[in-house]
């Protein structure tokens, strides 16, 4: 049967076709949607880990017992996992282990775009790399049989394009292959004290020049030779581009992008006049073939940022700017991404815009908090980094910071990795106050559970984390639970924690948004009386969408009565959209915003 | 119609139902027969931010993106956004628009204007434009989200499809309760 899947879609199948069994994962876009699409098959475990590194341990564990075992992290998640990835290549797999990195070029929802590429040369792990759907399913299983027979982990590297588009995908019978689940005892083999890991270091060597030898035949390296004027190799996405741009030159089609076939390379070169490698990011392929002293042309007519396109491969190639029709010359206002109305970091970072502290930031919707009008957060690095952050920047500034230093971070983000640094706070005693946005779930990558929401990935009810608790256990003497839609208690808390000795946690608690409207919790929603608004704007001021300023016209005029000589317009609340927060009545001083009736 | 890849771009606003859209046209392409491969965005890029999905079809189809210049069609469910990736048309493209105008932050905060002759600006540059009141149409039937699959049957008179293909896959799209009501809104854009 024909299928349209996405890349995420695919990859999940083929790894519940090939007879996987086990996943585990920290969302993040764009891997998210295959650790939940595989959750849904017959007779497979997957679960939510706190965050890649735990991932990537559990996956191991699973993989030592003989099981057929994903690991699935999008491509700063692989930082986070980097640890145990560099070893377990030194110990093996036993059972199969594939580590799938989603790697997004453009930063289309990333703080970095980093070439993952780089990780497989670094810790000497085989990769893959897909360049539609079809193959993405195809390459999975591909993958665990690689790692089966060479006893190595092996990665599966995506993109957000290859992630997140979807083409036709041949659906095929489950081949369930033999898992033989057993308890192995192999020290020399995975207990990486020194006088083993010398032993197993050498062997990594000797699987590393296995695999070059593999990769000269592997069929998905393959030549396809047309017009041999010009040679393009190319891998993943960027193939597809350059062969929808080029389709009559020949192409080296690499579908394993480490180790690199260097015979096959040579042979390719040989063939063709002038050769081109086409990649997104960094010159990872061209580089390993400028050392082979092959000469080819690469990064000169490449960009080395953003992703690609057809248009952009041939402007590359040719050297010819593409002839296009000139937009209209209007300012066209630019749409960001922003927190949805109802959303109930508004409420928080409403109060802390005000409070002329540095907000350290995080990884989470609430980031988006840094731009106008809220302006509540001034930095943001990676997961985790609030609170560490926060701890760093008041010890530095020591008396002069008291009262002025706050980190943010999400739920899911806090388990993920803003335990240790909570601890550190207590531990090294700042004056920080640390917050919480706990809006009980996984929001940014679209609800996905964690260890504080009861539910597991496969929806089991679960222990349910207690943050509060754990805050005190970790050592915080003052803890305090507040809900960051009543301003009035915001604003008190977070002045009484800012002038407490030594550090705090105050949770900010109340479920997103979309999770109430998911639940199908009632909408009431608010108006402005326009007779009763002064046009002040300070409702404005929350940023919310639901909100919109109208400016007299002629006609709006003779219909309202002006309250002040100066008063230039009305805000006005779009029903549709609004879902009754009460934020902007709470923050309307002439009390125009009320519940429609 | 199958020799050359056809790009179908369409952009709107996070919360529309472009997604769903590009999804019920690449089904209705795949059961016309033909290859077929879409991009779309997640993430960050759901906010209440700009949503576009590419969707590309032919005999065979290698990127899942279209190049600037060379869209088909260009399908806008919010009058702005038709601006924003009007270089995406080619020459003798087409440029299907929704008359809904949803204000970006910078407009709802009286900072920015958002410009008031879209539909001149657009008719200046492209032949074929055909604008839809498709919000209004879905509302008077009576759901608001239908905008999708009105816009949908306006697209399905420029694609040489058979309406039975395009019934088939909105039956087998929408769930039983609003089936009926997405068909009769498809066939409302279709004779438009």
């Amino acid at each position: 049967m024909k299928v349209l899947m996405s890349g995420n879609e695919a990859i999940a199948r083929g790894a519940y076709e090939c007879g996987v069994t086990f996943a585990a994962a920290y969302p993040g876009t764009p891997s998210t949607e295959i650790t939940e699409e595989f959750s849904k098959y017959e007779g497979v475990y997957a679960e939510w880990s706190p965050n890649e590194k735990v991932a990537l341990e559990v996956a191991i564990g699973a993989a030592l017992a003989g099981a057929n075992a994903l690991a699935v992290m999008k491509h700063v998640g692989v930082n986070v996992a980097a640890d145990p990835l560099f070893t377990v290549s030194y110990t093996g797999t036993n059972g199969g282990l594939v580590v799938i990195s989603a790697d997004d070029p453009s930063l289309h929802s990333s703080q970095n775009e980093q070439d993952n590429r780089n990780y497989a040369r670094f810790a000497k792990i085989p990769m893959l790399e897909p360049s539609d759907s079809g193959e993405a399913k195809d390459f999975i299983k591909l993958a665990f049989r690689l790692s089966r027979e060479f006893d190595t982990p092996v990665f599966l590297r995506s993109t957000t394009r290859l992630s997140h588009s979807k083409s036709v995908v041949e659906l095929q019978e489950v081949n369930r292959s033999e898992e033989v689940l057993e308890i192995r005892h192999h020290p020399q083999k995975y207990v990486m004290v020194p006088a083993n890991a010398r032993v197993r270091r050498v062997a990594v060597e000797e699987r590393m020049k296995k695999l070059s030898a593999f990769a000269e035949t592997f069929p998905e390296n393959r030549i396809e030779m047309k017009d041999p004027s010009v040679g393009i190799i190319a891998a993943g996405m960027a193939y597809s581009y350059a062969r929808e741009a080029f389709p009559e030159y020949s192409f080296l089609k690499l579908g394993m992008v480490h180790p690199l076939p260097a015979g096959l390379i040579r042979e390719f070169a040989g063939k063709v006049d002038k050769l081109y490698v086409v990649e997104e990011l960094d010159p990872f392929i061209e580089d390993q073939i400028r050392a082979l002293g092959i000469p080819v042309t690469g990064k000169e007519v490449f960009p080395y940022t953003n992703e690609f396109d057809p248009g952009i491969v041939e402007e590359s190639i040719t050297g010819k700017k593409q002839d296009l029709k000139p937009l209209p010359p209007v300012k066209i206002p630019p749409r960001p991404p922003n927190l949805c109305p109802g959303c109930p970091h508004r409420g928080l970072f409403y109060v802390l815009g005000k409070t002329k502290t540095f907000v350290a930031g995080d990884i989470g919707c609430y980031t988006l908090s840094f731009m106008k009008p809220l302006e509540g957060l001034h930095s943001c690095i990676c997961m985790g980094a609030s609170i560490g952050m926060a701890h760093g920047m008041s010890k530095a500034l020591g008396e002069q910071g008291k009262g002025k230093v706050v980190g943010v971070i999400g739920d899911s983000t806090f388990i993920h990795s803003g335990i240790t640094p909570l601890l550190n706070t207590a531990y090294n005693q700042s004056n920080v106050v640390i917050v919480i946005c706990d809006n009980r779930t996984t929001a940014m990558t679209g609800m996905q559970h964690h260890p504080a929401t009861g539910y597991t990935l496969q929806g089991k009810r679960t222990r349910e984390l207690d943050l509060p608790s754990l805050g005190r256990a970790l050592g915080i003497e003052s803890v305090r639970v507040i809900n960051p839609l009543d301003l009035k208690e915001t604003r008190a808390v977070m002045k009484e924690e800012l002038e407490r000795e030594g550090p705090s946690l105050v949770i900010a608690q109340s479920p997103c948004a979309l999770l109430i409207r998911k639940k199908g919790g009632e909408d009431k929603a608010l108006r402005v009386d326009a007779d009763v608004c002064t046009g002040c704007k300070v409702c404005l001021g929350l940023g919310c969408p639901a909100i919109s300023w109208r400016k007299f016209d002629g006609e709006l005029e003779k219909k309202i009565k002006k309250k002040t000589k100066k008063q230039e317009g009305i805000s006005v609340i779009d029903g549709d959209l609004c879902n009754g927060c009460t934020l902007c009545s709470q923050v309307c001083k002439p009390g125009a915003i009320k519940e429609v009736i | 119609m199958a020799d050359r890849v056809r790009s179908i771009l369409i952009a709107g606003v996070g919360g529309q139902g472009v997604l769903k859209a590009s999804d019920i046209l690449s089904a209705v392409i795949i059961e016309a027969g033909l290859d077929v491969k879409k991009s779309e965005v997640h993430g960050m890029a759901q906010r209440g931010g700009c949503v576009t999905s590419h969707v590309r079809y032919g005999t065979r189809v290698y990127s899942p993106l279209a190049r600037k210049g060379n869209v088909d069609v260009l399908l806008s469910f919010e009058k702005l956004e038709t601006l924003r990736y009007l270089d995406y048309l080619r020459d003798e493209g087409r440029v299907i628009i929704n008359d809904l105008e949803v204000y970006p932050p910078s407009v709802n905060m009286g900072e920015a204007e958002y410009p008031g002759n879209v539909i001149d600006l657009v008719m200046e540059r492209v032949h074929a434009v055909e604008v839809i009141k498709a919000s209004e149409m879905a509302s008077n039937l009576g759901d608001p989200r239908m905008v999708n699959t009105i816009l949908l049957g306006v697209l399905s008179r420029h694609m040489e499809i058979p309406r039975g293909t395009w019934d088939k896959v909105l039956r087998q799209t929408f769930a039983p309760k609003v089936v009926e009501q997405n068909i009769e809104a498809f066939h409302l854009g279709r004779k438009e």
